[in-house]
């Protein structure tokens, strides 16, 4: 018989002779190496000699099925699973990452989520956040729709690498709103003691009862764990690669902040008594960062065939001179060009420098201080639902938050 | 204290003397802190996805650990970022540990998460590496196992423990740590104190663990053929056979009071009585001040334990009172001590009448708050029940008397999965066998080679014990002076340039007697270059020996290069005490040749 992973085995080595029960080879191990969980816990990785079983055993995946009390003095909420840290376990016998199977295992990793509402769960897809595309948001956009005349309000758990892209292009999608659109995640998986996805996702589902007739994003405001914030879903960006407050307000404060209770520290659009669906995509937007050194044919590359395309100036909202008879020539040929700033912070402005001058005298569209992912987003929304005309007239306005006339130095 | 029933198990955990084992910071700890930040940390999903729901209120209720951000912590240790690769510096380190305790390396490292969720780690699990097997050493008493030796990181320092809160600091948080795991192969406190001492030498061999208080821990585990119970802390080498010698006669005796106990039929009744009527006019002021507070006096009957909890013999009423001060209650009062305490013999007549006792039976009163009596009397119902049986397996702490006391019960089976932040390190033989190659000389060769540098055993052994030997070698090739320089380095401190001093005491600028005050001097404080120029005689050797040539011309003439005999006694005439007699005879010689070669 073959030793399989799970078995409980003896192996000769030059070493000695161990017992454990064989795990699976890791990708990262030598391809000589055998991995053995000792009795004691440890994992070793050993050159075998010969490898004899001395128990059959299997690794099995556990789904649990639970039932959930129904009670009519809370509100249902909606539960749409897509994958991500926030949605994923380890298989403590492997340490292999695996997704969550049900939505119940995942609100079952915080059960105090039983006593806010009722739990209506499914899960979407499960991908890996790098892996969103807009086919991804349209399919969430829909399914809110449906879940909205079920439930009060939705919960996305969604991976924070492309979380606030969605939030987005949610906000778009959905101009109104019956219930709240919580978008929530985790930068340290729910296997771990110290993971912020319990804070977060209850947070998320505090808000998820609110008026807020918005797409917003539910995370960590500090690396404490003492509350979180609510961040506008055009607002929003992940400024850093693993801390727990990586999510931040970018040119406006937070909409507010959830620990025992919802805080709203500004205005927000209130649920209305329908949620409308305009779900279109034109995906030939592109989004192009300038940097010195950038040469005409790479940008004429980066704008061939785009109906439109946002380009994050350095500054005010600057690209080199020797672009700007490309950049004209595409505007010409009809494709929709907007400046944002790399800076982030701070409202691009082509009336200070000549080469912003320039710029607007070609028909670049400056795009006041609109984060740059959301303005490719808000493109490809208003070319696939408006047109042309339209859509270049509604780009640099106001419509779900996404820009504001006012900053204030004290944020 | 020989028997074949005791069996005695050492653990010890030594911190490196590197940067931290999967950050770059420094190992050291830090008086200052930057920042403070909260965590919560939850029971997670056991592998069958069950959450334990006592666990979880438990943790919903008190656990708030508050982190102190330490100059020496970055992200790693605020949990605010994935592990770097392990320190292969450490490593090493611990490798060769490994290969000189005769142990056999693994060949792929696999680094693992060990869940503890006490606050100790911001991630709330401790990474743990096995790192090598099957080891030994050889003591006087016979060969001892050494089945596992681990590189792990250190917990965060406990700095303060509040009502709802513990408060760590993160300086400590990531030093590394080797695990070295004895198997239960010791039979006496002397030969625990011999392994101890071997393989803290043998750690201490490699020049890189951290010294100091609280850089090597000590676990010992007593077991005499019932429960285990594991001393923590038990560092101090010289109390060792003390505290495991009367950890083997506690257990001894709580078998005895088991035997007694079964053969008396004895029984705990696990009601709790209210006894609060009979002590309505106490005059015991403990009593008094707890019932004006609102609280109660509560009783546990335990059949058949009278004399047992407190005689000649016997001490079980010690342990009952140990089990409730944890959870701080101290007022904790037994039949084999009353009346005392102000608690009249009419008050425990009256309880034993409550109770219906007879002359054989035995009673306990907590008087406390009714809940926390309650749970101290619980307590005290299982700690009685388990002296029926025997030895019950715990944890316990080292007190500075010999003897130990109760700190908690055995940690459960620690929960373990693979961290995989953090790919495996596959260790090939060519390393291995160049690593044999550069292993440190074992205690018992070194010693050898420090004689050879003219000192004796005893002393070599101490410059080994202080881990001074190499600076002592370095020293004593450059300089000389071997009983001299080991003595400034067993007398003085760690921060002496002992090289500066002996540099200076060569170079004649001041008698190595000196040497000592120096050493001394410089170690309360003052500035080494002040003190040698304290030190520093203002005789020009070379005018005084100079003088002394042309004065006793007659006597060179007469005997030439015997005349340095008498030339010297004359010269340190002058000179004792301030300049060091090794440079004058040297001078002398010099300059006595010349003197001899020009007037040929």
């Amino acid at each position: 018989m073959h030793p399989e992973p799970g078995d409980y085995v003896e192996v000769r080595t030059k070493k000695g002779v161990f017992k454990g029960i064989l795990m699976p080879r890791n990708r990262f191990s030598d391809e000589n190496v055998v991995i053995l969980k000792l009795d004691n816990g440890y994992n070793i990785g050993i050159v075998p000699e010969e490898i004899k079983i001395i128990k059959k055993g299997h690794f099995e995946k556990k789904s649990h099925k639970r039932d959930i009390p129904r009670r009519d003095y809370v509100p249902t909420i909606s539960f749409i699973g897509t994958g991500g840290t926030i949605a994923s376990y380890v298989d403590y016998r492997t340490g292999a990452v695996n997704p969550a199977l049900t939505a119940e295992d995942l609100v079952f990793s915080v059960p105090e989520i039983v006593e806010e509402c009722n739990v209506r769960a499914s899960i979407l897809f499960n991908i890996l956040s790098e892996d969103m595309r807009p086919e991804y948001w349209i399919k969430i956009a829909r399914k809110v729709k449906k879940e909205l005349s079920h439930a009060a309000g939705v919960v996305i758990p969604h991976g924070t690498d492309t979380m606030s892209y969605t939030a987005a292009a949610l906000s778009f999608m959905l101009p109104e709103l019956s219930g709240p659109v919580v978008l929530v995640g985790a930068q340290r998986s729910s296997d771990r003691p110290s993971s912020d996805a319990y804070m977060n996702l209850l947070s998320a589902v505090k808000v998820a009862k609110t008026d807020l007739g918005e797409v917003a994003v539910v995370m960590h405001a500090t690396t404490s764990d003492d509350y979180c914030h609510i961040h506008r879903g055009t607002r929003v960006r992940k400024m850093h690669t693993s801390r727990r407050d990586a999510f931040k307000s970018i040119n406006t404060q937070p909409l507010g902040k959830v620990n025992k209770e919802v805080v709203f520290f500004q205005d927000y659009r209130k649920t209305g008594d329908e949620t409308v669906l305009m779900d279109r995509m034109d995906e030939k937007v592109s989004l192009i960062y300038y940097y010195p050194g950038m040469d005409e044919s790479t940008l004429e590359s980066l704008l061939m065939d785009m109906h439109g395309a946002i380009i994050m100036g350095t500054g005010l909202g600057h690209v080199g001179t020797h672009l700007l008879p490309i950049i004209e020539k595409a505007v010409k040929d009809g494709t929709v060009v907007g400046v944002v700033t790399q800076c982030l912070y701070g409202r691009v402005n082509l009336n200070v420098y000549s080469t912003g001058r320039k710029l607007k005298a070609v028909g670049v569209i400056p795009l006041e201080d609109m984060l740059p992912e959301v303005a490719y987003i808000k493109l490809m929304w208003l070319l696939g639902n408006y047109d042309i005309d339209t859509a270049k007239s509604l780009l640099s306005k106001n419509l779900r938050g996404e820009i504001s006339d006012r900053r204030m130095i004290t944020w | 204290m020989v028997n074949d029933s005791v069996k005695i198990g050492l653990e010890i955990h030594q911190q490196l003397a590197t940067k931290k084992l999967f950050c770059s910071c420094d190992s050291d700890l830090r008086d200052e802190v930057l920042y403070r930040f909260e965590r919560v940390l939850r029971p997670t999903q056991s592998e069958l996805g069950e959450i334990d729901r006592a666990a979880l209120e438990e943790s919903a209720k008190k656990r708030k650990f508050i982190y102190e951000v330490t100059p020496n912590s970055c992200l790693v240790e605020a949990d605010e970022e994935p592990p770097h690769e392990l320190n292969r510096d450490a490593l090493e380190i611990a490798l060769k540990v490994a290969l000189m305790l005769n142990a056999k390396i693994v060949d792929e490292i696999h680094v693992m998460r060990k869940i503890v969720i006490d606050g100790s780690n911001t991630s709330g699990f401790q990474r743990t590496a096995l790192i090598a097997v099957d080891g030994y050493i050889e003591t006087s008493f016979g060969r001892v196992r050494i089945p596992t030796i681990c590189l792990e990181e250190e917990a965060a320092r406990k700095i303060e423990e509040r009502d709802n809160a513990v408060v760590y600091r993160l300086d400590r948080l990531g030093i590394p740590l080797i695990e070295i795991s004895t198997a239960p192969d010791m039979k006496s406190g002397e030969e625990v104190r011999e392994v101890a001492q071997t393989i803290g030498y043998i750690l201490r061999a490699t020049k890189r663990v951290r010294r100091g208080v609280g850089t090597i821990r000590q676990d010992i585990n007593v077991s005499t053929g019932q429960g285990r119970v594991e001393i923590k802390g038990a560092s101090r080498l010289n109390m060792v056979p003390k505290w495991v010698d009367n950890e083997i006669e506690r257990q001894r005796t709580l078998a005895e009071i088991a035997e007694l106990l079964k053969s008396r039929g004895a029984e705990v009744d696990r009601t709790i009585y209210d006894v609060t009527d009979m002590f309505s006019t106490t005059q015991s002021n403990i009593i008094k001040g707890i019932l004006k507070k609102g609280g109660k006096v509560m009783a546990v009957k335990l059949k058949g334990f009278s004399g047992v909890l407190k005689s000649e013999k016997y001490r079980l009423g010690k342990e009952l009172a140990e089990r409730v001060r944890v959870i701080g209650i101290k007022g904790l009062f037994h039949s084999d001590e009353l009346p005392a305490y102000g608690i009249t013999d009419d008050e425990v007549s009256k309880v034993k009448e409550m109770l219906n006792l007879s002359a054989q039976d035995a009673f306990v009163l907590i008087a406390e708050k009714p809940d926390k009596a309650k749970e101290g009397l619980e307590r005290v119902i299982e700690r009685a029940e388990n002296a029926i049986q025997g030895v019950p397996g715990e944890t316990r702490a080292p007190k500075d008397d010999g003897t130990t006391v109760y700190l908690r019960p055995l940690p459960g089976g620690a929960r373990m999965y693979p961290e995989t932040d953090i790919p495996p390190i596959r260790i090939y033989e060519s390393y291995v066998e160049k690593l044999k190659e550069s292993l440190p000389p074992l205690p018992a060769v070194r010693v050898e080679e420090l004689k050879n540098m003219g000192i004796n055993e005893e002393i070599g052994w101490q410059l080994i014990k202080e881990g001074v030997d190499d600076i002592f070698e370095d020293i004593v090739k450059k300089y000389g002076y071997p009983t001299i320089v080991a003595r400034a380095l067993l007398n003085g401190c760690e921060y002496v340039d002992y090289h500066k001093i002996f540099q200076n005491l060569h170079a004649g600028k001041f008698a190595k007697e000196a040497v000592d005050e120096i050493v001394e001097r410089v170690c309360n404080g003052e500035d080494i270059d002040s003190v040698i120029s304290e030190y520093t005689s203002s005789v020009d050797v070379d005018a005084v020996i100079d003088r002394i040539i042309q004065e006793k011309k007659d006597l060179i003439y007469e005997r030439g290069e015997y005349a340095f005999k008498p030339l010297m006694g004359l010269v340190m005439k002058q000179l004792r005490g301030k300049v060091d007699g090794g440079l004058v005879s040297r001078k002398l010689k010099e300059k006595l040749n010349m003197y001899i070669e020009k007037n040929k």
